[in-house]
């Protein structure tokens, strides 16, 4: 718990990169429709596909900054050692996080839905879908920051090996928002994308922490 | 005397080195022999054409791409738990073999789809599912080469390819999933299509005598391919062992 | 050269493509294993003589 604290006030504070990510989200959504062009129907149409993408991509941006200044400033050493087990502290920073880029994503994305004309009744299941799949996002991510948290400028390694990782969450997220325009029932990507995050949630710190110990030793 | 002695690299380049040249001829003349077979001597798909002789090398390549990264998992697997170097090794030496095969696999079927399907590219699930495959072998290559060292990189790359293994297999569901969203039904099961119903009472056997035996050359090859790599591999970390004793020396 | 009807371009294609990349697959791991044992029997050879 004062660990969850503390990086929360570390990512908060200036330079700290929490609202680089919502920062990027929004460029992204406004990129899209000078790309594409201003046909309203268009972009509802493509609406709901953008803010995953574009959701996926801020967490992608912000992920290497998990582990890497514990990594040099000594931190992960030192919590190696501690009573808390490596796998929860795996767990407690891709929740920290989660809670610094994919709640604020969520919270911002029904406005971001209305400049690209997405349909009144898509703004609940885009909301519904990005809530647990941007903390499978968050969770996934950190596995694979904890892979690559010895390499040095493995910025671009880390987004290579992440990127596949989230095809499942990625595809069930985007069905689920889009679902009610295809007039399909959204509950069924919802619950398969909700089973993901959380055998993310169980799993995924495990590994996580073997890859850490590896990276330490 | 078990299978685990051929963990020690000594004898493992020993025994390499004894069946290596027996795997490589036999590897070269099943697949001269099958492309040669499937390629002059078949006849044309009263469907298809003369596209179907592609199949002697779509198919095999697309089993071996799959086989290749289960290769991987066990070999990662054995790392893991009995931390026996050769086995890291050979799935390093795999992994550029399975990336080639779902290259080929992927190319051939882009070529083979424009005049069956008249599209070079479908977001066909089967499709879509060996593009992701071949984002994985990437990745997992690049790691082996981004961590300097040796095992360190054996034990990131393998807790890698375990966690791939399971997105993977999910990606596949989930992209099934997907695209029967998209388009009902649509896609083609080229190989069932080929191999299986529709040709099946007429011809089947004209087709399955050289794919059988290409199947069993890409595997030799495979099999060649994995032994001279990890051979190399083995050789690579001999050479950096020695010269970092010169240099202590 | 059998008969490739319609399709000709096609096939010869795929099999152009595949074999070329399977055949730089194939030199790229001989190569590479040349190199590397002539590398490592230097080595030994120096450390033999001191």
């Amino acid at each position: 718990m004062a660990l969850l604290i503390r990086d929360l006030r570390i990512a908060t504070r200036a330079g700290g990169g929490a609202g680089l990510g919502l920062a990027f989200f929004l460029m992204v959504v406004i990129l899209v429709p000078l790309g594409v062009g201003p046909e309203t129907q268009l972009l509802a149409r493509i609406a709901p596909g953008v803010l995953w993408v574009g959701a996926l991509l801020a967490c992608l941006l912000t992920l290497d900054r998990i582990f890497a200044l514990d990594f040099e400033d000594g931190t992960l050493d030192a919590l190696l050692c501690a009573p808390l087990p490596l796998s929860g502290v795996v767990l407690v920073k891709s929740i920290a996080h989660w809670l610094v880029t994919g709640l604020p994503l969520t919270l911002v994305s029904p406005l971001l839905g209305v400049l690209l004309n997405l349909p009144a009744e898509g703004y609940f299941w885009l909301m519904a879908s990005l809530l647990p799949g941007t903390l499978s996002l968050s969770v996934i991510g950190a596995f694979g920051a904890a892979l690559t948290v010895g390499v040095r400028r493995g910025g671009l390694l880390l987004s290579l090996l992440v990127l596949p990782l989230y095809v499942p969450s990625l595809v069930f997220g985007a069905e689920c928002a889009s679902a009610l325009m295809n007039v399909k029932d959204p509950t069924t990507p919802f619950i398969l994308l909700t089973v993901i995050t959380l055998a993310s949630l169980a799993f995924l710190p495990v590994a996580g922490a073997a890859a850490l110990r590896a990276n330490l030793r | 005397m078990s299978l685990w002695e051929y963990a020690n690299p000594v004898k493992f380049m020993r025994l390499s080195g004894a069946v290596l040249p027996w795997v490589s001829v036999l590897a070269g003349v099943s697949i001269t022999a099958a492309l040669f077979w499937g390629f002059f001597l078949t006849p044309d798909d009263f469907k298809q054409g003369s596209t179907v002789k592609i199949i002697f090398i779509h198919v095999p390549a697309a089993m071996l791409a799959i086989n290749a990264w289960f290769m991987m998992l066990v070999a990662s697997l054995i790392w893991v738990i009995r931390r026996h170097h050769v086995s890291a090794l050979a799935a390093r030496a795999a992994a550029p073999i399975g990336f080639v095969m779902t290259l080929v696999a992927l190319i051939t079927g882009a070529v083979w789809g424009q005049p069956m399907w008249g599209t070079w590219w479908a977001w066909d699930p089967r499709l879509t599912s060996f593009l992701i495959l071949a984002l994985f072998y990437l990745g997992y290559m690049a790691l082996w080469e981004a961590v300097e060292n040796p095992d360190t990189a054996a034990d990131l790359t393998s807790v890698l390819c375990l966690v791939g293994t399971v997105f993977a297999i999910l990606s596949r569901y989930a992209v099934n999933f997907w695209n029967q969203g998209l388009h009902q039904g649509a896609s083609i099961g080229r190989v069932d299509a080929v191999t299986g119903a529709d040709t099946a009472e007429k011809v089947s056997n004209v087709y399955f005598y050289p794919l059988a035996l290409s199947i069993l050359g890409f595997f030799l090859l495979f099999v060649m391919l994995v032994l001279l790599r990890t051979r190399t591999e083995i050789r690579v970390r001999r050479t950096s062992a020695l010269l970092a004793r010169e240099r202590i020396g | 050269m059998p008969e490739l009807g319609d399709y000709a371009f096609e096939v010869l294609l795929a099999y152009g493509v595949s074999i070329a990349l399977i055949l730089a697959l194939v030199g790229a791991s001989i190569w590479r294993a040349k190199r590397v044992t002539r590398a490592l029997r230097e080595i030994e050879a120096r450390r033999d003589q001191s």
